[in-house]
């Protein structure tokens, strides 16, 4: 992958929770323009990967570069779905506020939302279909309504990479397949966006970028290139899921 | 001015400048680091105290406001080792700082006025005794202006900073990611309750602090889905308590800071039977409807469906 040019490079990234790691010596490139699957059993520490990529934990020692700049650098061309379970959805608000929110990292410290950031959250709300639940107060939307939400308030951020933890959780098959095109419209025009995927059996119809982690890399490049059975037979062991249906 | 209209006055005052960091607190689950603080303060109050020997110097209020934070900070610290879960933790730091305060009182302090009753139940009563004198003239009880000055504060601070406040309370890892700190903005937050708990609690009493600090505000919960409607009815639900507990109090001749904070209680009361989509009695009175058209109870439509118990 030398001729493109790297969205994401984490060198050496150890994290521990307590004394326990979680992550052990990670080294990843992620090139310009993927749409990479994050994939790994439960406790592989795919969400730890994400958030300490994004600065959020503090790793115990490691780098992460997102076009080859320190982390802090590009605050506001990274967008981040986190998981819908992390925030209170009683939370007083309308689902045109929460996508408004995705805008503040550019309004920065004391600038308000205008007009201009409503009639943007608007349009991102339409992109997800969304437009007639926009002065929907938010615990009344349904779970794959509420990811919806989520992503159009990462669209809205105009980011170039897209860190997205579980979005496809709680979604029903149709959101899913809007989502994906979503997502390959933000590849074509040359964003990167990374994916904690759980489904298997679509990592080859979505992707074209993979990363298989057991608290180590095991695995990571072309979808076309990593994804096999011994790859994948590595990351479960001992996960007793069947392999040979998936691949 | 009559006495009676001051006390109202102080009590509507401290109540909403309560409700409005209140309504943070509520939202960020931290409903008891409220009551936690409004006691530890003292500690700080009786250190400072020992360093100035002037109950009306200025540090004595740096000292509370710096309590609360250290109290803050030691809870999440002990529940950080996940030793112990976040409220034994407050179950902790609470009376441990709070009871030094009140040996120290006891031990070292006892001919001088800083005693544990008013600290708990305040002296409303005589908030209109003790003036505020400016060139010889007599411009209102001091109450008056020390409330006043910490509603300036936090109106002030929670309309430059509400769309922080809003994001970090609501998503602190997308927040985090915005560059928009949620440590820096949590503990902002808590230094201004610290204040407004060292302000309020002189004229009110801890109690009743803590009364204005929640109550007010899960009360609005019930009865809006806007984060700008749930801050103005808070602030109008305190002010209404500390008018009716007033007049509760002078008309069952009770103690006023104790029928205020009763009467915060009897608004959530009413609200949590008669919110018009969460109150128990409009859940009952549809249950009722859909069972007598359906047959049975549908799914999504009981009691044990309600959004929020609080």
């Amino acid at each position: 992958m030398e001729h493109k040019i790297c969205a994401v490079e984490v060198h050496d990234l150890t994290v521990a929770y307590d004394t326990t790691p979680v992550l052990w010596d990670i080294d990843l490139e992620i090139p310009k323009g993927s749409l990479a699957a994050i994939v790994g059993p439960n406790g592989a520490g795919k969400t730890t990967l994400i958030k300490a990529m994004l600065g959020l934990i503090k790793p115990l020692s490691g780098e992460v570069l997102f076009f080859a700049n320190e982390q802090n650098a590009h605050k506001n061309d990274i967008a981040y779905v986190p998981q819908s379970g992390s925030v209170d959805w009683d939370f007083p608000a309308t689902a045109l506020d929460i996508v408004t929110m995705g805008r503040y990292g550019r309004l920065g410290w004391l600038r308000r939302p205008g007009k201009a950031e409503k009639q943007m959250a608007l349009e991102m709300l339409d992109k997800v279909g969304m437009l007639g639940f926009a002065s929907r107060q938010i615990s009344q939307l349904s779970g794959g309504q509420q990811q919806r939400v989520f992503l159009a308030r990462a669209l809205i951020q105009q980011a170039e990479i897209y860190l997205m933890d579980e979005p496809f959780k709680g979604v029903d098959a149709q959101t899913e397949k809007a989502f994906v095109v979503l997502l390959k419209e933000l590849k074509r025009q040359g964003k990167t966006v990374i994916v904690v995927h759980h489904d298997l059996q679509t990592v080859t119809e979505y992707f074209d970028w993979v990363t298989l982690i057991n608290l180590k890399i095991i695995a990571n490049g072309p979808v076309a290139e990593t994804y096999n059975e011994a790859n994948l037979n590595r990351t479960y062991k001992g996960h007793g899921i069947r392999l040979k249906e998936v691949v | 001015m009559r006495a009676g209209m001051e006390i109202q006055i102080i009590a509507v005052i401290i109540a909403v400048a309560c409700a409005l960091p209140g309504t943070f607190l509520v939202l960020r689950k931290m409903s008891m680091i409220s009551d936690s603080i409004t006691h530890t303060i003292l500690l700080g109050i009786v250190l400072a105290f020992f360093l100035t020997r002037d109950l009306s110097s200025p540090l004595l209020v740096a000292g509370a406001a710096f309590t609360g934070l250290v109290t803050v900070w030691l809870t999440e610290t002990v529940a950080k080792t996940r030793l112990v879960s976040e409220d034994s933790a407050i179950g902790i730091v609470f009376p441990l700082l709070f009871s030094v305060a009140i040996i120290l009182i006891t031990r070292y302090a006892g001919s001088v006025h800083l005693d544990t009753d008013s600290v708990l139940l305040g002296e409303l009563a005589f908030a209109p005794f003790d003036r505020m004198i400016v060139f010889g003239r007599d411009i209102g009880a001091k109450a008056i202006y020390t409330s006043g000055f910490l509603l300036l504060l936090n109106s002030t601070l929670i309309l430059v900073f509400y769309k922080e406040l809003k994001l970090a309370s609501f998503d602190p890892l997308l927040s985090a990611v915005l560059g928009f700190s949620p440590v820096l903005i949590h503990y902002g937050l808590m230094a201004l309750v610290s204040v407004t708990a060292v302000g309020a609690f002189q004229a009110v009493g801890s109690v009743l602090v803590v009364a204005f600090m929640i109550g007010p505000p899960v009360t609005a919960w019930l009865l809006t889905d806007q984060l700008k409607n749930m801050l103005l009815l808070s602030a109008g639900f305190g002010a209404l308590s500390g008018i009716l507990g007033y007049q509760a109090a002078s008309l069952f001749d009770v103690s006023i800071a104790g029928s205020m904070a009763v009467t915060t209680g009897m608004l959530f009361l009413m609200a949590f039977l008669f919110s018009p989509r969460q109150g128990l009695v409009g859940i009952f009175i549809r249950r009722k409807r859909q069972h007598t058209s359906t047959g049975g109870t549908p799914k999504g439509a009981g009691w044990e469906n309600r959004r929020r118990i609080i």
